[in-house]
């Protein structure tokens, strides 16, 4: 047996209910494209991401799995020279739209990046201040969600004594957990992760790999990765990116043992990329 | 072997060169801080704190220098500070691209070396001249017209500093722009905005030209900004040209004074920026 496929067969048994659960549609794509200025960056992508699953995008560097995760919620927009094509739904709505606020679709979308980035705060205010963008909160009720979030986050164990501390005395893995809270606490219904592990240990890794199986059953969340033995174990569907092209999206199980597309396989056994 | 010898040779003259460069400026400088040291302390006594500055062959001290200095320096600060500010967070957030930023940018390094007797020159013919008389306001805005470049600039640079991952993961959150501004990048760049305004401090704390053509100097204890104010740089400067021994005596003082006090914020400054680098 391959190590992908032991992986696999390991996961099967954590996760074998996945199928009974229904299948509702939270963010889909209708020959969507990007640009980067002149740079086609995206091509007529066509996409359906289920609710309450993990969606792992993989594919070599420059593939344009991130730049997609960031048009999950218009973080394309700080960049002027930036702009996308096509339909995003969110829920049958278009999120592409002059109507629709940036800042209310990420109260919806949550997102953690590659490095983690806690604010120059304390714990608690990290915690704190996105709830109170969208939110008045009383101090109690403050309180009891900043707990909330960071217990789903399997970080108030070790933070609770030192919720005042600033969020930047923590260590990597904990930084990225108190991300992870962060964007939790403010209740989205979708959260994207950009390559979340790549700067952590592999002990912290294993911690937000669990983590994201505990979450899936209230979020949606999509995760992008260049650890494909990552994306075996976490995700429940993946989809392959090559050049700005999707090329194959499938139950994660069939991208990994019987891939459609010679190009997905070679990049899954490591022929290539 | 020849070229690895010749390599070290070369090196050892490089280093002895800018070694020779080095103690060509310390020396100076050494010397420069001894003399203070030598000819102030010798000044400094309990009437410097608390009487005024005397006429020639009198008894006196600096107090009413050294409270005019506070004040316009306090109040040149509290104008020129959040002007300051501002500026820089328009250049630094809003302001990269499009020529409205780099009209200001440009604008801003002209006014950051101008000459300071040029402001002081400047100020004369707006507000001396046309009001009729030398005066403190005039002087804490030729000050504040010091402060604001260094402001603008030590602001701009510390928030092109804060990384775009941290405003990213703010504007994820859903936080609208000036939220982002606030209560993050300017947090985040807090140390080394303060390190600019307390550089600011120490480099208007010494400035003669502009407060000669504004704020002259007063020989009694005024505290009325609309009359011309005594201050530590003009009393120096006037004290030192004199050929009264006392005067010169108290003029040594002024300078002790006032380079213990920029040395002072210097050192708090640095503390500073590391203190807050550390969180």
């Amino acid at each position: 047996m391959t190590p992908l496929a032991a992986v696999l067969n390991e996961k099967q048994g954590l996760d074998g209910r996945r199928d009974a659960q229904e299948k509702v549609v939270q963010i889909s794509a209708r020959n969507f494209n990007f640009y980067y200025g002149a740079f086609h960056a995206l091509k007529n992508i066509n996409i359906e991401i289920l609710r309450g699953h993990i969606t792992a995008f993989i594919g070599p560097s420059g593939c344009g799995k991130s730049t997609f995760l960031r048009c999950f919620n218009r973080m394309f927009e700080l960049y002027p020279e930036q702009r996308a094509e096509g339909e995003l739904l969110l829920e049958g709505q278009n999120i592409l739209g002059k109507r629709v606020d940036a800042t209310s679709l990420r109260a919806k979308v949550g997102m953690v990046f590659q490095k983690p980035t806690p604010f120059p705060m304390s714990i608690y205010d990290n915690i704190a201040f996105g709830v109170s963008l969208h939110e008045r909160l009383g101090k109690g009720r403050m309180d009891e969600r900043v707990e909330w979030a960071l217990r789903r986050a399997a970080l108030w164990d070790e933070v609770k004594n030192i919720l005042g501390q600033s969020g930047m005395s923590l260590s990597g893995g904990q930084q990225q957990r108190l991300c992870i809270a962060r964007g939790i606490a403010v209740k989205p219904q979708v959260i994207l992760l950009d390559e979340p592990t790549s700067a952590l240990d592999p002990i912290s890794t294993a911690k937000i790999e669990e983590l994201l199986h505990q979450l899936k059953k209230d979020f949606t969340i999509v995760i992008v990765t260049h650890n494909m033995q990552q994306a075996a174990r976490v995700s429940d569907y993946t989809a392959y990116m090559y050049l700005g092209e999707l090329i194959e999206f499938d139950v994660t199980d069939t991208i990994f043992i019987k891939p459609r597309h010679k190009q997905t396989e070679d990049y899954i056994t490591g022929r290539f990329g | 072997m020849e070229l690895f010898a010749r390599r070290k040779w070369t090196n050892r003259i490089a280093l002895g060169l800018s070694l020779a460069a080095m103690a060509f400026g310390v020396f100076w400088l050494a010397w420069i801080l001894f003399d203070v040291l030598r000819l102030g302390l010798g000044g400094l006594s309990p009437a410097l704190f608390t009487k005024m500055t005397p006429p020639p062959g009198g008894d006196g001290g600096l107090l009413n220098a050294i409270a005019g200095s506070f004040i316009m320096v306090g109040l040149a600060m509290l104008l020129g500070t959040p002007i300051g500010i501002l500026a820089g967070i328009y250049l630094a957030e809003y302001g990269q691209r499009g020529w409205l930023g780099s009209t200001t940018r440009f604008i801003n390094d002209i006014l950051l070396s101008a000459p300071s007797i040029v402001l002081g020159l400047f100020v004369y013919a707006l507000v001396v001249a046309r009001t009729g008389g030398f005066s403190g306001y005039a002087g804490v805005l030729a000050l504040a017209l010091i402060v604001i470049p260094v402001v603008v600039r030590t602001t701009e640079n510390m928030l092109i500093l804060v990384p775009n991952s941290l405003r990213e993961a703010a504007f994820a959150l859903g936080a609208p722009k000036w939220r982002v501004v606030m209560a993050v990048t300017l947090r985040a760049a807090k140390a080394g905005v303060l390190t600019g305004v307390l550089l600011a401090v120490a480099r208007i704390a010494g400035e003669t030209a502009p407060l000669l053509f504004t704020a002259l100097s007063n020989q009694f204890w005024s505290v009325d900004l609309g009359q011309p104010m005594a201050n530590l740089p003009v009393t120096i400067f006037k004290f030192a040209m004199s050929p009264f021994a006392d005067w010169q005596k108290l003029a040594w003082a002024g300078v002790f004074l006032i380079t213990m006090g920029v040395l002072a914020i210097n050192i708090a400054a640095r503390i500073f920026f590391s203190e807050g680098k550390k969180q």
